[in-house]
């Protein structure tokens, strides 16, 4: 077993890190002050292909193997979360369903506009009512007159306002639960489709968040994604491919919290010495390290058994995110710590990252989610079964 | 329009250079190897004359050992379109001499228009290349250029000198070295990456140069590495407390009898 990148995963990594150094890192400040997805930076993320790395080369995308993804949005979110959170929804919940489930005609319509950047997209999955319970959703659509009509209010939608295709599952009855549900493609100049409030948000203020409402919403029947009561399995699909970029989100994040805990401790004094010349400090600094590449390894392993082709690697992707983003909290909290006052002043971005860090153990499935998601599998494979 | 952008693979400028036992060469271990930065603004030129035109190739070649493939893959993602490697283990130990020889002897082998390089190699800075280049071909260069322009088979360029810009003009072929402010060079792009793969990257050795193994390498170097040191470490600064007055002559006295600037 060989723990190294390929040349085209270190050639991604360093032209992603450069892109983000380069591009976010001098306005990334500005932006989470402002608290509004900078709109300039969307061709930046077209050109350099961001927006196209879960979509086909004969649509303009990269179709990059998992691991180098994972590396992409790492490097993103170690200068934005914000940024990595866009890119991360536009690919994974988006462009990925579009490519994997779609219609010729659907890819043909859709998809090099998404990897042009002309349009984002985003997913509705999520109601005021019903989260982590997925299939209580009460989003409704039914058929008439060669359109499907769409009822509901969707909310926690990355991407609202900003984007312009939405993935929104709906059920034909709620009592059928998980069973009911469809995936439409919706773009917002639909008629009867709204954006309602943005969130105001602790982290990632630079990231759109907001409702979704359809009243009525027109939804031409060639717009259904997959077959129709095969919603649910295909947002869930997709959503085990999103968890390993939520947790290289995370892992992104606390890179960067421990890069500048470690430059502050060899730079600050106390009682005549760098702090970190202390055991005390340096112990956080290990714990910090080594728990940062223990995330990073479970997310490239989950990473690696989809291209390997393994279909059920739910656990997997489950463990990575549960550890990735409950990891990014502690080394964030840490980071803090190693600083100080000074950590939590503003003055110092390290209570970003503290900030940011928080949403990665709620969104995308809860880490209760992930847990449960992990112990079913568990429990229902043998010894001789189980994935490796 | 065929261009040439001859680059070096070096150590990325922020490495600490650590002196290997031998006490004459660098300690590459665990470093990060980059296409030297002069030499992105070469290549940055050279696709820009491309995309303007819209016509030619451009051609991206370096001598190096197997490492320095990576270089050339980086220039193919960023969009160079075919790249050639001079690797020969008779190649080893070139200098400036044996470098600009073996690509001169590269280059010569197809039509060529413009050849573009780096003014410098960010760690060696010998700056010698290019000019050597130009000589071998005999073909004119114009080296440290900050503006080109290119017209009807010349080359309009433009170098920064004390306290003025010098404007050279020439005829083509020829070479030019690039300075920082050239262009700002562009970001490559995953799409750029995934069409390098399926770019021809070839390979040349000794033999499908022509060169005699005399002329090239170690055994032709006309100079050598005999001993590298690091600079002395910067000593620590003195502040000078006190009422301005009192500063002030200290600081002069310091400066005039220790320092001895003044």
């Amino acid at each position: 077993m060989d723990f190294s990148f390929s040349q085209d995963e270190r050639m991604i990594r360093d032209m992603v890190r450069d892109f983000a150094d380069g591009v976010l890192r001098p306005q990334v400040q500005e932006w989470e002050r402002r608290g509004e997805f900078p709109l300039e930076l969307i061709p930046r993320l077209a050109e350099a292909g961001l927006l196209g790395m879960s979509i086909p080369e004969a649509y303009e995308g990269s179709n990059l193997r998992t691991p180098s993804y994972c590396l992409a949005i790492e490097e993103l979110a170690r200068v934005s979360a914000s940024a990595a959170v866009t890119v991360s929804v536009t690919n994974s919940v988006c462009g990925y369903p579009i490519s994997r489930f779609g219609t010729a005609s659907q890819k043909d319509k859709y998809l090099k506009r998404l990897a042009r950047g002309q349009i984002l997209g985003g997913f509705c999955l999520t109601e005021p009512g019903a989260g982590s319970d997925a299939a209580g959703i009460v989003t409704g659509y039914r058929r008439a007159a060669g359109k499907f009509i769409l009822n509901g209010l969707k909310s926690w939608v990355t991407n609202a306002k900003i984007g312009s295709l939405f993935i929104v599952m709906a059920t034909r009855d709620r009592r059928e639960r998980g069973a009911g549900i469809s995936a439409f493609l919706v773009e917002s100049s639909f008629p009867g489709f709204s954006f309602g409030r943005l969130e105001d948000k602790l982290g990632l203020r630079s990231s759109a968040t907001g409702e979704v409402r359809l009243d009525d919403c027109e939804v031409p029947v060639e717009n259904l994604l997959g077959e129709e009561g095969k919603g649910l399995a295909i947002a869930l699909h997709c959503l085990t491919v999103g968890r390993v970029g939520i947790a290289s989100q995370a892992i992104g994040i606390a890179r960067e919290a421990f890069e500048v805990a470690r430059k502050y401790a060899r730079e600050r004094m106390a009682f005549g010495r760098p702090i970190a010349s202390f055991q005390g400090i340096q112990f956080q600094l290990a714990d910090m390290a080594t728990e940062i590449d223990a995330a990073r390894w479970l997310t490239l392993r989950a990473a690696s058994m989809r291209d390997r082709g393994i279909i059920d690697f739910s656990k997997e992707s489950s463990m990575a995110k549960l550890f990735a983003s409950e990891m990014a909290n502690r080394v964030t909290y840490r980071a803090i710590q190693i600083h100080g006052a000074y950590g939590y002043s503003k003055e110092y971005p390290v209570e970003r990252y503290f900030r940011d860090a928080r949403v990665t153990t709620i969104y995308e499935g809860s880490s209760e989610i992930q847990r449960l998601v992990i112990a079913r599998q568990l429990l229902a494979e043998t010894r001789s079964n189980a994935a490796d | 329009m065929e261009l040439v952008v001859c680059i070096k693979q070096v150590p990325d400028t922020e490495t600490r250079i650590k002196i290997a036992a031998d006490g004459k060469s660098i300690d590459i271990t665990g470093i990060n190897w980059v296409v030297s930065p002069y030499d992105e603004n070469a290549l940055e030129e050279a696709l820009r004359i491309r995309e303007t035109k819209g016509e030619g190739g451009v051609a991206v070649m370096t001598l190096g050992p197997e490492r320095a493939a990576s270089a050339l893959r980086s220039c193919l993602a960023l969009g160079a379109d075919r790249a050639v490697h001079l690797q020969d283990p008779a190649l080893e130990g070139s200098d400036s001499l044996g470098t600009a020889r073996a690509l001169a002897a590269a280059i010569r082998r197809s039509r060529f228009d413009l050849v573009l390089v780096g003014q410098q190699g960010v760690g060696t800075d010998n700056s010698q290349v290019g000019p050597m280049l130009a000589e071998l071909l005999d073909i004119p260069h114009v080296n440290v250029v900050t503006k080109l322009e290119i017209a009807n088979g010349k080359i309009r360029a433009h170098r920064q000198i004390e306290g003025a810009v010098e404007v050279v003009e020439c005829p083509l072929p020829a070479v030019v070295t690039a300075q920082k402010g050239l262009n700002e060079p562009r970001y490559a792009s995953l799409k750029g990456i995934m069409a390098a793969k399926k770019k021809p990257l070839e390979r040349l050795g000794l033999q499908d140069l022509g060169l005699d193994a005399a002329d090239v390498g170690a055994a032709g170097a006309r100079n050598r590495w005999t001993r590298l040191e690091l600079p002395p470490a910067r000593q620590a600064g003195k502040i000078l407390d006190g009422e301005p007055e009192e500063s002030t002559a200290e600081l002069v006295r310091l400066l005039r009898d220790e320092a001895k600037v003044i």
